[in-house]
């Protein structure tokens, strides 16, 4: 379970109060205004953002002392979710062995996670030969192989169209539900919280509240969602 | 918390505190040994301050000039594309790594008594002009200078999207509106910094002034120095004269924290901007003329060394050989202990961040207005009473020469690493890539190409380098500058042109070694 208690964030005028738990394996949306700080509540769950009080804690303890790799989380961002310079095959490996230097098995495993996100025979490849979907498998198959129970999504598929954006929520179910993980999904779409995550933090006016059903949620919105929605 | 996140950092504040004392060591305590050996300062002539005076002429004429001639040359090499520009703009890189006397002995071939100038004006029934004194120097540094502050511009040129001139020509912007609205801003902000740079540089010029100087009415205050140093070994005159150049480069050094200097001294310049708005035929001939005769201005010189240089380097002297072997240990030296010390600088100041972090990159900017002959000459003091600072040459020169070339390095590696932090950074901090393995996987490969041009920079500058040295080495143990020097005031001028030739060729070479490895990666 994660639970943030108490937590406050905040950052010159901004401001943003959490206190809320999620189940252990859910799929939650987070959701509300631009510039709400839907974003700088994931940063502060994965170490970006410094909490100005409260904890974080996960199955108990707390983990908010604890550098971004520490956390027993794996985090996609907006953008630069891989590194250019690497290719598919070393972008994966990182997520086992930050100094690359992999076993075989090791390799295995990493062949491995790229086949089971679709890109068999891409281990070479630079993320400039790569799409914009199959970068988005790479950086994918790192969530699947680091195996962290926390994944959390800042919007990483917000470049990409419908089809292919509806195709890789798809692939992310699929990996949470193997690993068992819990999803935390900033989103701006609500047909994507609709389609995979059954509840959702609403963050909006310096506080982040729920989980709420999403059904329910945005069947009858709060005043501060309405406006969002329209 | 006390993670391998946190022990990089550690380690990475505890290298840059390293390299920082060395610096305020270099900066301030030579400073302090050549004011309290001293043992008393002499009191100021007519002369010093006549050499003050001309120290602050020609800097300004120098900076002044080269930015203003850069403006029109960047601006017709930034919308023209021809067949050879890209080797045009890397020969623009050319003369700021181009040994002083190589340059010196080029321009003499060029505009110098005997030179094709002057032997035009001869034929024209012209009388001859005296290259030397303050247009001689004033002339070297714009050499110098002009293509890098060409080179600075043409960056701001390159910044400027290609989607803004494309609004522009939707809107129907001439060039004059063009240039109100895009270019002059742009200019606005990266002039200021070009001009202080230059300006900075020429501070501190030793070697132009001692061979472009003309006595004491064209004289620098670093190159009085050397004289009170060397002939007169006048220690109090030599502090006097220090303090004041201090003075001098610590003011401009203030400048420097209020003016942005430029972020970058090279790359992103490859592709010209495409413009619609200026392919009149009379821009097109004015544009082209300006950039004939800017590489002309290069070029000429140069080619004037290698065409003496070449019939002489076989037959040149062994001493020649072995200063010139001599020469490429500092440089090596010099460009590793340079390298070594931006990194740990550079990651300190994003480490600290902030007003520290920025205090910090101003110490290692600041050595941009150190001067190498108080470094030198508090280095000698320091060294004298424990041993004989004679055996010390090669390597004081080294690290002087390392120090000398490490704002440049910073510049070109800070905001790169900056970039790959804030680019890059997060992710790889949410992986546990941190310390040895980020360096090796992610700092270094992306680093690549500043690290590469900034390796040839050090190498170059050292290799070619004649300054500090002029203060220890006796006659043997010379660097291929300090020999270059000898030939030529010993009017040994078929020797003097050869190794020319060599200290050209092998700074050069240097140079592009470096940067050619810096630009193999392709992928990046």
């Amino acid at each position: 379970m994660l639970v943030l208690e108490r937590v406050e964030i905040t950052q010159d005028a901004f401001r943003l109060s959490a206190d809320i738990s999620i189940a252990q394996g859910a799929s939650v949306a987070v959701i509300g205004p631009s510039g709400a700080g839907k974003s700088t509540l994931l940063a502060a769950i994965a170490g970006f953002t410094p909490i100005a009080s409260g904890r974080i804690l996960w199955e108990g303890a707390n983990i908010a002392p604890k550098s971004p790799s520490a956390r027993p989380l794996s985090i996609l961002f907006q953008d630069n979710n891989l590194f250019p310079h690497l290719s598919a095959f070393d972008n994966v490996a990182l997520g086992l062995k930050p100094s690359l230097r992999l076993t075989n098995s090791e390799r295995t495993q990493v062949t491995g996670a790229l086949a089971r996100v679709g890109l068999e025979g891409y281990d070479t490849r630079r993320p400039a030969q790569l799409s914009g979907g199959q970068q988005s498998r790479v950086a994918l198959a790192r969530v699947l192989l680091r195996q962290r129970p926390l994944v959390l999504l800042d919007e990483p598929f917000a470049a990409l169209g419908p089809a292919l954006k509806a195709e890789m929520l798809a692939l992310v179910r699929e990996i949470c539900a193997g690993l068992g993980a819990t999803l935390l999904m900033v989103t701006h779409d609500i047909d994507d919280a609709r389609a995979i995550a059954p509840q959702t933090v609403l963050v909006a006016d310096g506080t982040a509240t729920g989980p709420h059903a999403t059904e329910a949620l945005l069947e009858n919105p709060p005043a501060s969602l309405r406006a969002y929605l329209g | 918390m006390n993670d391998a996140a946190q022990r990089a950092r550690l380690i990475i504040l505890a290298l840059g505190g390293v390299v920082a004392a060395w610096l305020l060591l270099l900066n301030f305590g030579a400073l302090g040994a050549v004011a309290w050996r001293a043992e008393g300062l002499t009191a100021l002539r007519s002369a010093e301050w006549a050499a003050v005076r001309f120290t602050l002429t020609q800097a300004l004429w120098s900076a002044g000039l080269s930015v203003l001639l850069a403006i029109p040359i960047a601006r017709a090499l930034a919308r023209r594309q021809f067949t050879g520009r890209a080797w045009l703009i890397t020969l623009m890189g050319a003369p700021f790594i181009l040994p002083t006397l190589v340059a010196v002995l080029g321009l003499l071939a060029v505009f110098g008594r005997a030179g094709l100038v002057n032997d035009g004006l001869a034929a024209l029934g012209f009388a001859r002009f005296n290259i030397f004194g303050l247009h001689g120097v004033v002339l070297a540094h714009v050499f110098y200078n002009l293509p890098l502050a060409t080179r600075i511009l043409l960056q701001g040129w390159a910044a400027i999207p290609a989607e803004r001139f494309r609004l522009a020509a939707s809107l129907g912007f001439g060039p004059r509106e063009s240039f109100r609205q895009l270019e002059g801003p742009m200019l606005r902000d990266l002039a200021p910094g070009a001009f202080l740079v230059i300006f900075l540089i020429c501070l501190t010029s030793f070697s132009v002034a001692l061979t472009m100087g003309g006595g004491p009415r064209a004289t620098t205050v670093e190159l009085a120095i050397y004289q009170a140093f060397r002939f007169d070994f006048d220690m109090g005159r030599a502090a006097a004269l220090a303090l004041l150049q201090f003075g001098i480069c610590a003011l401009a050094g203030l400048l420097a924290w209020r003016v942005s200097l430029p972020s970058s001294l090279g790359g992103g310049m490859d592709r010209p901007v495409q413009r619609f708005d200026t392919n009149s035929r009379a821009l097109r001939l004015w544009d082209g003329a300006l950039i004939v005769t800017g590489g002309l201005f290069l070029l000429v010189p140069l080619a004037m060394v290698a065409l003496r240089g070449l019939p002489h380097v076989a037959g040149l002297p062994p001493e020649v050989w072995q200063a010139a072997l001599r020469s490429l240990g500092v440089a090596l030296g010099a460009t590793l202990v340079t390298l070594a010390m931006t990194l740990a600088l550079a990651h300190a100041v994003l480490a600290l961040g902030g007003k520290r972090g920025a205090l910090l990159e101003w110490l290692g900017l600041a050595a941009l207005a150190a001067s190498p002959l108080v470094i030198g000459t508090g280095l000698f003091l320091i060294i004298r009473p424990l041993a004989n600072p004679r055996d010390f040459a090669l390597f004081v020169t080294m690290l002087v020469n390392a120090g000398m070339a490490l704002p440049f390095a910073l510049r070109l590696i800070l905001p790169a690493l900056r970039e790959i932090q804030s680019t890059q950074g997060r992710l790889a901090d949410s992986l546990g890539l941190h310390g040895l393995a980020r360096l090796r996987i992610l700092t270094l490969p992306r680093l690549r190409r500043p690290l590469g041009f900034a390796a040839g920079l050090t190498a170059a500058l050292s290799m070619g380098d004649l300054g500090v040295i002029m203060l220890f080495a006796e006659r043997e143990g010379a660097t291929l500058p300090m020999q270059l020097y000898r030939l030529m005031t010993s009017y040994r001028l078929d020797d003097a042109a050869g190794a020319a030739l060599v200290l050209l060729g092998v700074s050069l070479a240097l140079f592009w070694i470096c940067d050619r490895w810096g630009r193999g990666n392709a992928g990046a």
